[in-house]
């Protein structure tokens, strides 16, 4: 029997019918040139041909299969699914921010660079830090970016030997990747049994050829490291630099700050904590921040404001010993105009409350689900909780099922197997933005999933039973991989 | 002004009121919020944060449209400033559609059967992206051109296990200098060489090419090819995609990792980004490609569905050994383009396409005849050429804007008294006809 | 469960010598169920030369991969081009179909020697479940 196929969803090729017009363009308006020799020009192109209410109907349609924020509860652990406030979107949107050009020249987008360069200030102020450049245009490029100047600040010392990096068990991916990008060997460093770094492994790694260790605080697992200090003092007593992931920065806005701590450099996800739209998964912005010792090496480039005739004027700037530039342009300038809109609207007040309602909610759900999932680190998180589904396996239901599961109750399921340092982890992030009723109803859910996989685990095991696909087979898509659409494929489909 | 006290602030995105917030820590056990932040050593707890107080929705927006309005726009200049980033026609469909909540607020499809929108664009998207290049295989989005390009350089060492990257000098210089801070950190070498006969040195692993190039003329693929295939090299291009509309595209040339700047299919120029990279090679190759792949499955039912495929490859499992640690895929962006190219379709592509080439050619012709001015290139150039004037083009422009027209870009530093000028489907021909009557002023 | 008619590595692989002489290498029942479904074999074209217990190629499920460890040393000199193309043979015959490579080997008695038999891989598995 063949499965019932969704005829909404059939693909733009598919629907497309010579002869149909998507838009109309301008006739030409001036005397037509001679084209180049036939050689240099393509014969055929393969575009859909479809009109414009096909366009609109088919991604309207596509749009109502996702998850979101807008839509959904989306508890995703390490990304911070928060509300993303609607004049954000607007502002970023006016014509004096979306239609100006990266190479206009400087007096042209004064107004632009006063924005980036409040930015810079904001983050610098946040984070306690000394100097911060935009131009990252993501979380793991600002890792690299962080990386780079480490690697600067010791080449430039004569301490080109210092090739370890070392980074916690429990980080994300993108820290040992961005650090083997730069040519580090990467040392991973255990948590101990309090989740916070295991000092007895840091002192034994903390060698000569130490150039720093990349720490994500609070860390993956939700805790703040109640031995950061002395952390950051091993890595400097060695010789190293002591990095911070912003990743988690939700939790600590406003509550302490990274540069007193005695981190040296850091990135921050303006996607995450300043709150712009994760879009299905980017854009975001990485922006880097650092103390005096690294302000030379940042990414290019910064903007600078300058006095002249009691005017003042804003100027971008490649700082003296850049570790150079990233992209093309300036970074990712509408996602930076969104976050100045959010941290305006917020204001310091706001930007603390932030902090405060993402721990508060994340230590509720953790109060009412310990116990009927097993908390790994029985201690208040901060602003996400890692949980456990071993329990549930011993009932023969495991950590992904029972995140699947989850979505049928209309949740989006939390980060599962993620620490790696967690069996069955359910990595659980309400944010602030998430009122007590709809924390509520999550938990009822949480526990209610308990119970189905006591009485009923088959419900659990097969879920989700109510999205607009079930289970895929992921391991048919890795061997066989269909990667776009072919016109040979489909015939030979249809015959 | 803000008038009220800290405590007395209740935002409008958080829901939890003061007498929420104490029930909820009655829960808990605690006596404050304060208690939450326990782990915080005590010293450090607090500091001064020096950020404005909150501010209303209606006053920000003012203040932020005055800033926006001190901005030369698009909306109020004529503009012939491209090198890379390009004013194109953004179909009115496009804002609505992407600025659906569904699409602008989820986040990375990790959970398939709850994001198939998601994964049906980036699959729609790869197979436009493979079309458009003439390649086999293409990514899910990266961040931009330039470290798209970056990236293949890196991949390229890759598979070759080689580590000399040679990069002709017709190249984008900022493009250039992308793939060095990527390169260098792991001794990577970039050598630069003359387009008009790249001898590539013994043991190179990749030759770059950017086609049209930064001056906007096409660059001789075939000859690359030759050059690289002599020494077992990979030929890799950066290319525009709106060039593809009308122009060979590169994998008919046998290039085998095509990467571009998807900006022109879509998206504003918003100053530099968010914008979306473009990125495909031939299947071979596919395990050595960074980024995000979208593949074609079934369900428990044999319904079809998509997922994120060839994981493996990327930084949340191989971590340290991941092909790259990106970890994002400009989705949204993605999405613009791909809502873009369906609408302009088959036909409205090579259309946008003719309408920069003949408005390009047009004022060349033009500009040509002006004393004083000439095009130093020969060759077959798209939407951008060079521009050789009779005074500094960054003193034109000044002179350009008083009549709302942004001007080309100076690359004098490159080209003495030369402007990199860029013509699209944007520009009319009272633009065109205005921008050479004000030229003709420095005319001598 | 784990045939008698070879030696057995810590790490989860198999190593049988044929009547030629020839070592047949793969991995264990035990590997591939931790691994679960298998998508792809990275393994070492003929010809190329690996120690003992050093890294041969991958394993690659779908969220995982694994490194596979030779366990004895020598010249690969065939490859199971079947596994290859349809990686699921390795899960559902890791012991016969599903077999990696096949390696020469100048000091395979020594080192089948320091190897496992069946029973101590099943005690090894035993131990490492506790």
């Amino acid at each position: 029997m063949t499965a019932q196929q969704d005829h909404r969803r059939r693909l733009l090729m598919d629907r497309s019918v010579p002869g149909r017009v998507g838009a109309i363009l301008p006739s030409l308006d001036v005397p037509a040139q001679e084209l180049p020799d036939g050689q240099l020009l393509r014969s055929d192109l393969d575009l859909p041909e479809v009109t414009e209410p096909e366009v609109v109907r088919y991604f309207t349609n596509l749009s109502q299969l996702n998850f979101s924020i807008d839509t959904h509860f989306y508890p995703l652990g390490s990304c911070t699914m928060k509300y993303n406030p609607k004049i954000n979107d607007e502002v970023a949107s006016l014509p004096g921010f979306a239609g100006i050009h990266p190479l206009q020249p400087d007096y042209q987008v004064q107004g632009a660079l006063e924005i980036m360069h409040h930015v810079q200030d904001y983050l610098v102020e946040i984070t306690g830090m000394a100097a911060s450049s935009l131009a990252p245009l993501a979380g793991a490029q600002g890792e690299l970016c962080g990386i780079l100047m480490i690697q600067k600040y010791h080449q430039e010392r004569g301490d080109s030997h210092r090739l370890k990096m070392l980074i916690p068990d429990s980080a994300h991916g993108t820290n040992p990747a961005s650090a083997a990008m730069a040519g580090y060997h990467v040392v991973s460093i255990p948590t101990d049994s309090e989740g916070n770094c295991d000092l007895k492994a840091l002192k034994k790694e903390a060698t000569s050829d130490l150039a720093g260790m990349m720490i994500t605080l609070p860390s993956t697992l939700g805790l703040f490291d109640q031995h950061i200090v002395e952390v950051c003092r091993l890595i400097h007593e060695a010789g190293g630099l002591a990095y911070a992931d912003g990743a988690n920065m939700n939790a600590l806005l406003g509550q302490v700050k990274m540069g007193h701590l005695g981190f040296d450099v850091m990135h921050l996800n303006l996607h995450k904590t300043f709150s712009t739209p994760h879009g299905g998964g980017g854009p975001g912005a990485g922006p880097v921040c650092v103390q005096p010792s690294l302000q030379p090496y940042l990414p290019a480039p910064v903007v600078e404001r300058r006095s002249y005739n009691g005017k003042e004027s804003y100027t971008l700037v490649t700082p003296e010993k850049t570790i150079g530039k990233v992209s093309a342009s300036h970074g990712n300038f509408g996602v930076l105009v969104r976050a100045y809109t959010y941290i305006r609207t917020l204001g310091n007040v706001g930007l603390r409350q932030v902090s405060e309602n993402a721990v508060l909610n994340a230590n509720y759900l953790l109060t009412h689900l310990k116990d009927r999932y097993h908390l790994p680190f029985d201690r208040p998180c901060m602003h996400e909780v890692v949980l456990s589904a071993d329990w549930q396996k011993g009932k023969g239901v495991n950590g992904l099922e029972t995140a699947k599961r989850l979505l049928d109750y209309g949740f989006h399921a939390p980060t599962m197997y993620f620490p790696l340092t967690v069996d069955e982890a359910l990595l659980i992030e309400p944010t602030e933005t998430e009122s007590k009723e709809t924390l509520d109803l999550f938990i009822e859910a949480m526990k209610a999933i308990d119970q189905e996989a006591t009485e009923t685990p088959d419900l659990v095991k097969g879920a989700p039973h109510t999205t607009p696909v079930r289970r895929l087979d992921e391991a048919r898509a890795a061997r066989q991989p269909d990667l776009r659409w072919q016109r040979k494929a489909e015939e030979d489909a249809n015959s | 002004m803000q008038t009220t006290s800290d405590n007395a602030f209740q935002s409008h995105y958080m829901p939890n009121t003061p007498q929420e917030r104490a029930e909820m820590l009655r829960v808990l056990g605690l006596d404050s919020v304060e208690d939450l932040f326990a782990d915080i050593p005590q010293e450090y707890r607090n500091p001064a944060l020096s950020i404005p107080p909150p501010m209303s929705e209606l006053e920000l927006k003012a203040e932020l449209e005055a800033l926006a309005k001190t901005n030369h726009d698009t909306k109020s200049y004529a503009s012939f400033l491209g090198a890379g980033v390009y004013n194109h026609f953004i179909p009115s469909l496009v804002s609505p559609l992407i600025n659906r909540g569904e699409f602008l607020t989820s986040y990375t499809p990790y959970q398939a059967e709850a994001s198939q929108g998601t994964l049906q664009v980036a699959y729609e998207f790869q197979t436009m992206v493979c079309n458009l290049m003439g390649m086999e295989v293409a990514n899910d989005g990266m961040y931009e051109g330039a470290s798209s390009l970056a990236e293949a350089a890196l991949m390229a060492c890759r598979i070759t296990g080689r580590g000399d990257i040679c990069v002709l000098d017709t190249v984008s210089p900022t493009y250039r200098q992308v793939v060095e801070t990527y390169a260098r950190p792991q001794g990577l070498q970039v050598h630069v060489l003359e387009a008009r006969n790249p001898h590539l040195p013994e043991g190179a692993a990749c030759l770059l090419a950017q086609y049209p190039n930064y001056f906007g003329y096409l660059e001789d693929l075939a000859s690359h090819k030759v050059a690289t295939h002599e020494r077992d090299a990979l030929l890799v291009v950066s290319t525009d995609p709106i060039a593809t509309g009308m122009f060979r595209p590169p994998g008919d040339y046998g290039a085998d990792i095509v990467t571009g700047e998807g900006q022109g299919m879509g998206v504003p120029m918003s100053f530099g980004g968010p914008y979306v990279g473009l990125f495909a090679t031939r299947s071979e190759y596919i395990r050595q490609m960074p980024g995000r792949i979208v593949g074609k499955t079934v369900d428990t039912d044999g319904k079809t569905g998509y997922v994120l495929t060839l994981q493996t490859r990327e930084q949340h499992i191989r971590r340290e050994r991941a092909t790259s640690n990106i970890c994002t895929s400009q989705a949204l962006l993605a999405l613009a383009a791909t809502i873009t190219l369906a609408t302009l379709g088959k036909r409205g592509l090579r259309q946008v396409a003719e309408l920069c080439y003949h408005k390009a050619h047009y004022a060349a012709s033009l500009i040509s005849r002006v004393t004083g001015y000439s095009l130093p290139l020969k060759g077959t150039f798209f939407k951008e050429m060079v521009v050789k004037c009779p005074t500094s083009p960054t003193v034109i422009n000044e002179r350009l804007l008083e009549s709302s027209i942004i001007g080309g870009l100076d690359i004098s530093h490159i080209m003495p008294d030369c402007m990199l000028l860029c013509v699209t489907e944007m520009n009319t021909r009272q633009e065109i006809e205005a921008l050479v009557g004000a030229l003709s002023e420095f005319s001598r | 469960m784990n045939p008698s008619d070879r030696k057995y590595s810590k790490e989860h692989e198999w190593a049988k010598v044929e009547d030629d002489g020839r070592i047949v290498v793969g991995i264990t029942h035990f590997a591939q169920d931790q691994l679960g479904d298998i998508v792809f074999l990275d393994l070492p074209a003929p010809g190329t030369r690996v120690e003992q217990h050093k890294k041969l190629g991958e394993v690659e499920s779908v969220k995982a991969v694994s490194d596979l460890f030779s366990p004895v040393g020598g010249e690969v000199v065939e490859v199971n081009q079947s596994a290859v193309d349809n990686p699921e043979l390795v899960n559902n015959d890791p012991f016969e179909a599903g077999w990696l490579v096949k390696m020469s080997s100048s000091n395979s008695d020594k080192e089948m020697g320091n190897l496992l038999t069946s029973e101590e891989y099943e005690a090894f598995l035993e131990s490492e479940a506790h």
